[in-house]
């Protein structure tokens, strides 16, 4: 590991619109192993956050167990962060939600944390459509504990040790789909391209944002017969398409071709542009998601970029019609309103 | 753009920008880390092998290195090399078994020096232990050149002077002091193989306005009467001083008048306080010891009263600068300013002086009456003599005299031995793996944040009451320490291999200062520089691009602001990053390469 990090940096580093600069979104230095491909992903958070000139006090980080559940500690050190138990992230992250919707919610996963031991609590996240955006940083492996293959490695797929995997892969992606998910992408941690402008979309998007980050694991699942290396990915990398996050307010000056591009509109005003490189995807469809998905699995492809939104979607908050005050700013007068209000309440029953 | 080619010497060499700055490119990190492991003898001896005068040097050179320092750059203040290098001298250890041993049979050659300044003296060092026999001229009572004679004693104590020449003569040069040389043509019919002209500039400029004869009792040329301070000659001055000019000769003469009786001393000069010539740090040294500097005055008229100086008569005037930023100096419409005063020294300039060089003998001269001499070998056009220091192009400094004098002592070797003068040898490079582990390096990488240290100074009662007594008091131990850590191993290299990047993004997360990039490389430099992480808009340091990698990118690292931390290499899981350090020596004269 790395023990320090100098304390200087490029006297002409940019500022956003509150004024800070990148370094005000860094977290501490990573303990990660060299080259892991987590760092990259924090790194895209912390660019993303900065670009977005979100607040660092007003994000909430959470995360349960493994190598990937300790990054949070390496992104956004002025934001609020929980590390929760194993696989119990989506749990601690509803129950946040709730009682304090003005936050914005980054929740940060393995394959292990959510496809196998928090598999039961992801898919409930997903149904309930949470305001979150869930990051998977997914290396088919659990590196933190010498490497075994996980449930999401490829049926033949080997690790280090050699022996290749017997079992079926499960597909997170495809999972979020199916059960309801309103965003969902794919990346590759080693495209920070594409990566930035998804985690930006994602994070400006109001419900369940999936992103599934395959992220190659250097020390355990890195050789050549790893189909989660980082040659394997670049060697069978396909996009759905580039995609560009351009916030509200901000001119559109790109002139996209008709028929090849997708605009969504989000809530807030601001646009996600698709410039498809597959005409048949269909950002609106979750079968056309799906199908595609399969079609560049069977051709050996690993499908990456935005694979569906919903930008209609309501959130948990909304299906529940729950207070639109954090619960910590209702005090006791909201809380209890006194005999008037309860004697009116009793009368309109009566 | 084309991809940077690392074998050529030059090119890391620029990296290290305090040791590429200095003349005589001294290899800077690596003797202030032997300062910071308290190896002050080994620190002594590299910066005794590149400028031959450490402990003259360290407190009194121009310090081009730190300007240059890239600690400038990523704070407020680069490390104070100079102050560093005279900690080295000072707690150096005996060096008698470490100096080289001069031979007892001599090879042959006999050359002369002319002039026993710092450019002749290192000629001598570069030569005797080769086994040439030489003869030193000079006019003083002691070699030293303008550091005995111009450099007040209280910036540089007499016996560090003495100390370091006295290297140079104890290994054999004959010394003929008190001789001044009236003809260089006689010098040249004593059979010479090779002589060196190393003069200086020993004109001190004079100002010739209304009173300066009927004045002339009381002012005096700044370099003389330095040197007759210096050589005892003169030991009070008035009470009330003038300095004309704004260089550092102008505040070498005002604080000695201060040591010698002047309780009103003023510096004035024409120019803007800004723009004067003097370093920074000898205005502050001034203005510490209660002189004040006025700017903005020309100087019109000595006014003397019985035939004595009373006053001097200055016009203000305002820089106003033209479209190009050439200045001019505007008179304002206010009345003249009337300073009164005892004594001046004028000290505004000095030029070369050849009038002891005949001109049939086959030396060229060109303009201002200056011998033609060529920039790389520093012969002249008599095959024969050789020319450095302030005597080659003008008025320089001491750092700058030395490193002629290396020069010429190569091409002197060189011409004596029958061989071609413009066959310059290579610099000596060697390249190294700093690696010790996974996270280990044989330099202490962590980078500290500590400001600049202050050289304390003793008290001003005491200095100013004795001029032989040293202001400066030198870091101690734990602050050079200190100081030390403030540098950043600029010549710890980031090095890197194309063939085992594996396109991580780790190097390019981890870099504090936002150095690398993963760019295509398909445009010219102008491009590449602005589609950087953060663009590389400083033109004067280099970008460093490797050759395509497997996505089609290059990598593309911006020297500028590089802490040499080595977090990229310690983060790179391939090893494709390399901290390796670079020694870079000037190949002197008789060295094989």
């Amino acid at each position: 590991m790395t023990y320090t990090r100098p304390a200087f940096r490029h006297p002409e580093l940019p500022s956003n619109a509150l004024g800070y600069t990148r370094k005000d979104y860094e977290g501490a230095i990573s303990t990660l192993c060299a080259g892991c491909g987590h760092d990259s992903i924090s790194a895209a958070i912390v660019q993303a956050c900065f670009e977005l000139s979100i607040a660092p006090h007003k994000v909430a980080k959470l995360s349960g167990i493994g190598c990937s559940s300790k990054t949070p500690t390496y992104f956004l050190g002025n934001s609020h962060g929980f590390n929760s138990v194993h696989g119990r992230m989506p749990s601690v992250a509803t129950g946040a939600n709730l009682a304090n919707r003005e936050l914005i919610y980054i929740g940060v996963s393995g394959d292990g944390d959510t496809a196998s031991i928090g598999m039961g609590q992801f898919t409930h996240a997903v149904r309930r459509n949470l305001n979150m955006m869930y990051v998977v940083e997914n290396n088919g492996c659990y590196g933190l504990t010498k490497g075994q293959d996980s449930a999401t490695a490829d049926v033949g797929s080997a690790s280090k040790k050699g022996e290749p995997n017997p079992f079926e892969p499960i597909d997170l992606a495809s999972v979020a789909l199916q059960l309801g998910a309103t965003f969902v992408a794919r990346s590759f941690s080693g495209d920070r391209a594409q990566l930035v402008p998804l985690v930006k979309a994602a994070i400006s998007h109001r419900g369940f944002a999936f992103i599934d980050v395959i992220s190659p694991c250097v020390t355990f699942n890195n050789n050549p017969a790893s189909t989660k290396g980082y040659e394997h990915v670049r060697d069978h990398l396909a996009a759905t398409g580039t995609v560009d996050y351009v916030p509200f307010k901000e001119e559109i000056s790109t002139d996209y071709k008709q028929g090849e591009s997708k605009e969504v509109t989000l809530h807030d005003g601001s646009v996600v542009h698709l410039h498809k490189a597959d005409p048949q995807l269909d950002l609106s469809s979750r079968r056309s998601a799906l199908r595609l998905i399969k079609d560049y699995k069977a051709k050996d492809q690993i499908l990456t970029g935005l694979l569906f939104m919903d930008e209609d979607s309501r959130d948990l908050h909304e299906i529940l019609g729950t207070s639109k005050t954090p619960l910590r700013d209702l005090v006791e007068a909201d809380l209890c309103p006194g005999q008037n209000v309860l004697a009116k309440l009793n009368d309109s029953w009566r | 753009m084309k991809p940077t080619d690392i074998h050529d010497p030059e090119y890391f060499h620029k990296v290290v920008d305090c040791q590429y700055a200095c003349p005589a490119h001294t290899p800077v990190p690596e003797y202030i880390r032997l300062i910071a492991a308290k190896r002050y003898t080994d620190a002594y001896l590299i910066n005794w092998e590149s400028n031959v005068f450490p402990g003259v040097l360290g407190r009194t050179c121009d310090r081009p290195c730190e300007p240059a320092c890239r600690r400038g750059r990523v704070e407020e203040e680069p490390v104070a090399i100079c102050r560093l290098k005279r900690v080295a001298a000072d707690n150096k250890g005996d060096l008698t078994d470490r100096m080289p041993k001069i031979p007892t049979q001599k090879n042959g050659y006999k050359v002369a020096l002319i002039g026993g300044g710092p450019a002749s003296l290192t000629v001598a060092r570069d030569l005797m232990p080769l086994g040439y026999s030489i003869d030193l001229y000079d006019d003083q009572r002691a070699a030293g050149g303008f550091m005995r004679s111009q450099i007040p004693a209280f910036r540089l104590p007499e016996s560090v002077l003495n100390e370091e020449v006295n290297y140079i003569l104890d290994m054999g040069v004959v010394c003929h002091h008190n001789h001044y040389v009236e003809s260089l043509k006689g010098v040249l019919d004593k059979r010479y193989d090779a002589v060196f002209v190393g003069t200086g500039a020993p004109r001190g400029r004079d100002l010739d306005i209304p009173g300066r004869a009927e004045a002339a009792a009381n002012v005096h040329i700044g370099i003389d009467w330095l040197s007759s301070v210096a050589f005892e000659h003169i030991d009070s001055i008035g009470k009330r001083v003038i300095v004309l000019g704004g260089g550092n000769t102008a505040m070498d003469c005002c604080r000695t008048a201060r040591r010698l009786g002047g309780e009103d001393v003023k510096v004035v000069v024409r120019s803007p306080f800004a723009e004067m010539k003097a370093s920074p740090w000898e205005k502050e040294d001034a203005q510490h010891e209660g002189i004040p500097i006025l700017d903005n005055h020309v100087p019109k008229a000595f006014v003397v009263e019985s035939g004595k100086l009373v006053a001097m008569q200055f016009e203000k005037v305002k820089a106003v600068y033209d479209g190009s930023g050439k200045r001019s100096l505007v008179p304002l419409s206010e009345p003249p300013v009337t300073i009164p005063c005892d004594d001046v020294l004028v000290a505004i300039g000095q030029e070369n002086a050849f009038p002891w060089i005949e001109r049939d003998i086959g030396i060229e001269f060109g303009k201002w009456d200056m011998p033609v001499v060529d920039a790389t070998t520093f012969q002249s056009s008599n095959p024969r003599v050789f020319f450095g220091g302030d005597a080659a192009f003008g008025p320089e400094n001491v750092i700058t005299a030395v490193a002629h004098g290396h020069q010429a002592a190569v091409s002197i070797d060189l011409f004596c031995r029958g061989e071609a003068v413009s066959q310059r040898p290579p610099p000596g490079v060697t390249l190294v793996s700093q690696k010790m582990g996974i996270h280990e390096w044989s330099y202490d990488s962590q980078v500290e944040s500590d400001k600049r240290y202050e050289v304390p100074q003793a008290a001003l009662a005491d200095t100013l009451s004795n001029r032989k007594m040293e202001v400066e008091l030198g870091f101690d131990e734990q602050t050079a320490f200190d100081e030390a850590q403030r540098c950043l191993n600029c010549d710890a290299q980031t090095v890197f291999s194309e063939k085992l990047c594996i396109e991580c993004d780790a190097c390019i997360d981890i870099c504090p200062t936002d150095c690398l990039t993963f760019a295509v490389n398909d445009g010219d430099e102008d491009s590449l520089r602005q589609r950087l992480k953060i663009p590389a808009n400083n033109r004067d340091q280099d970008i460093y691009v490797s050759t395509d990698l497997k996505t089609g990118r290059a990598m593309v690292k911006d020297e500028n602001v590089c802490l040499h931390c080595g977090l990229c290499a310690e983060r790179c899981p391939t090893a494709a990053w390399d901290m390796q350090k670079f020694y870079y020596t000037v190949t002197k004269a008789g060295q094989s390469v």
